[in-house]
């Protein structure tokens, strides 16, 4: 993991600043921002190359960054929304990859320095919707696919 | 009208509960599972059946909780989600609750790499919260996730894990508290051989005031040998035993060790009983099941079943299964 991108990641308030700048950038093009054409094959390059380079993005299409810490939960091994589990190393590393430091306890050490959205990790996070990996999580989020949980979620 | 389960019942009835788990044999045979069966019943509340735990196949959770619904015995359902995707565990909720199931532990569960079978597909579709609110929507709402309806909803005491011994500390009683959110009414721990660490996770539990919207059951074993010590605390997923621990069984000669990890565990029982909020133990004794009924005798938590039956003011009303 290159120097300066690590420097980045160890800072979750200027990252959420940042996605809280681009939120507002795209908005007012929001009616452009649809599923499936030109636009979101450029997102979706976009995306696997800024959000892969920064978070090791996995592209599960419904980014919640903002909610964990400022870092990506689908490099968790066992794909956790709502982390961490129970195998966490002393060391502070994962169960399964014992190389890498858990994602999750590193997500709820970083909300500690997110005024903005620190809290949002509190809030429970509902099962993806698979169909949408590989597509474009800034469109799903202007088109409201990636903010849709099952309907039996929360009856 | 709710079917409360009996292990509800206990914990409601503020008597200090005790579970157990039942190591699901390698057999198809029903017998292996009532001979397990019938050592841990007449000591304890309610067993756990676990689902592949540390990624080892077994007999299922549900098979063998049938088994014991069959013969009067109150099972704890543990589901976990490494192996089944959200349509196979709602599935299996509800053939459990047919079956006689009231108690679920929800679990993420170990990863595949921990298990005899490495190279499987480790699915992990949901994660244990999600399954939490899944399962209580099914009970509550009567509805799939897909907003499906049901004839006829389980009756269902759910559960959850929390291993207060591994990092993120300072986090564990928040994430607990997203457990209790999405509709855990138990908890049960992992194994406990630190019981200063636990009393630190239990200020935190009673200061968010989750020890009164959930019962929590301390996880406690009889250890083997100082080997075997050794060996769990490198092998299975979220187990910890300190330093000292494995010293003081090193310390006694191999005959004598596994009486010693006995009266360990008798005494991290004693131990935790006096931290506020601690609401029962649950009795892990891997192969070692035989261990568990002098354990909780000799923890001073005899006799178990039926004593405290006629304090409950609605017994008139339960619906025996």
């Amino acid at each position: 993991m290159p120097g300066p991108v690590r420097i980045l990641q160890d800072h979750p308030r200027l990252l959420e600043t940042a996605y809280a700048a681009t939120h507002q950038l795209l908005r007012p093009f929001r009616r452009w921002l649809r599923p499936g054409g030109g636009v979101e094959w450029a997102f979706v390059q976009a995306e696997k190359v800024g959000k892969g380079f920064l978070f090791d993005c996995r592209m599960c299409g419904q980014c919640v960054l903002h909610s964990t810490g400022m870092t990506c939960p689908m490099t968790c091994p066992k794909n956790m929304r709502n982390g961490p589990c129970g195998g966490v190393r002393l060391d502070g590393h994962c169960e399964i990859l014992s190389e890498m430091p858990c994602v999750w306890t590193q997500a709820w050490e970083r909300t500690t320095r997110m005024p903005r959205y620190g809290d949002q990790i509190r809030t429970i996070l509902p099962p993806l919707d698979r169909r949408l990996e590989g597509t474009s999580a800034w469109i799903n989020d202007y088109s409201g696919a990636a903010n849709r949980s099952p309907a039996g979620w929360n009856g | 009208m709710r079917m409360s389960s009996r292990l509800e019942r206990v914990l409601r009835s503020g008597r200090f509960a005790v579970t157990a788990e039942l190591n699901p044999p390698d057999s198809a045979d029903p017998e292996a599972v009532y001979e397990r069966a019938l050592v841990l019943a007449s000591v304890c509340d309610a067993i756990n059946a676990t689902d592949a735990s540390g990624a080892n196949v077994h007999m299922s959770s549900v098979g063998v909780c049938a088994l014991l619904t069959r013969a009067g015995y109150e099972p704890v359902l543990q589901v976990s989600c490494r192996d089944r995707n959200r349509i196979a565990i709602q599935g299996d909720l509800l053939g459990a609750a047919a079956m006689g199931v009231r108690n679920v532990l929800c679990l993420t569960g170990d990863g595949v790499q921990a298990g005899d079978q490495p190279e499987a597909k480790p699915v992990f579709d949901l994660d244990s919260i999600e399954l939490l609110q899944m399962a209580r929507t099914l009970r509550d709402q009567g509805q799939f996730l897909s907003g499906r309806r049901l004839e006829s909803p389980p009756s269902l005491f759910l559960g959850a894990a929390a291993n207060p011994f591994v990092p993120p500390y300072v986090y564990r009683a928040a994430h607990l508290a997203k457990k209790v959110e999405a509709g855990a009414e138990f908890i049960q721990t992992q194994f406990c051989f630190d019981a200063a660490r636990l009393r630190q996770f239990m200020e935190q539990v009673r200061d968010l005031g989750l020890h009164e919207r959930a019962f929590i059951l301390v996880g406690v074993g009889p250890l083997r040998s100082a080997k075997a010590a050794e060996w769990m605390r490198t092998h299975v997923p979220g187990v910890v035993i300190p330093d000292e621990i494995v010293r003081r069984m090193g310390g006694v000669p191999v005959a004598g060790q596994r009486e010693e990890g006995k009266r360990l565990c008798v005494e991290i029982i004693q131990q935790v009983r006096e931290i506020p909020g601690v609401r029962g133990v649950h009795v892990m004794a891997f192969r070692q099941e035989e261990l568990v009924a002098e354990i909780i005798e000799e923890a001073g938590l005899l006799p178990r079943r039926r004593a405290d039956r006629p304090t409950l003011p609605d017994e008139s009303q339960e619906v025996v299964d």
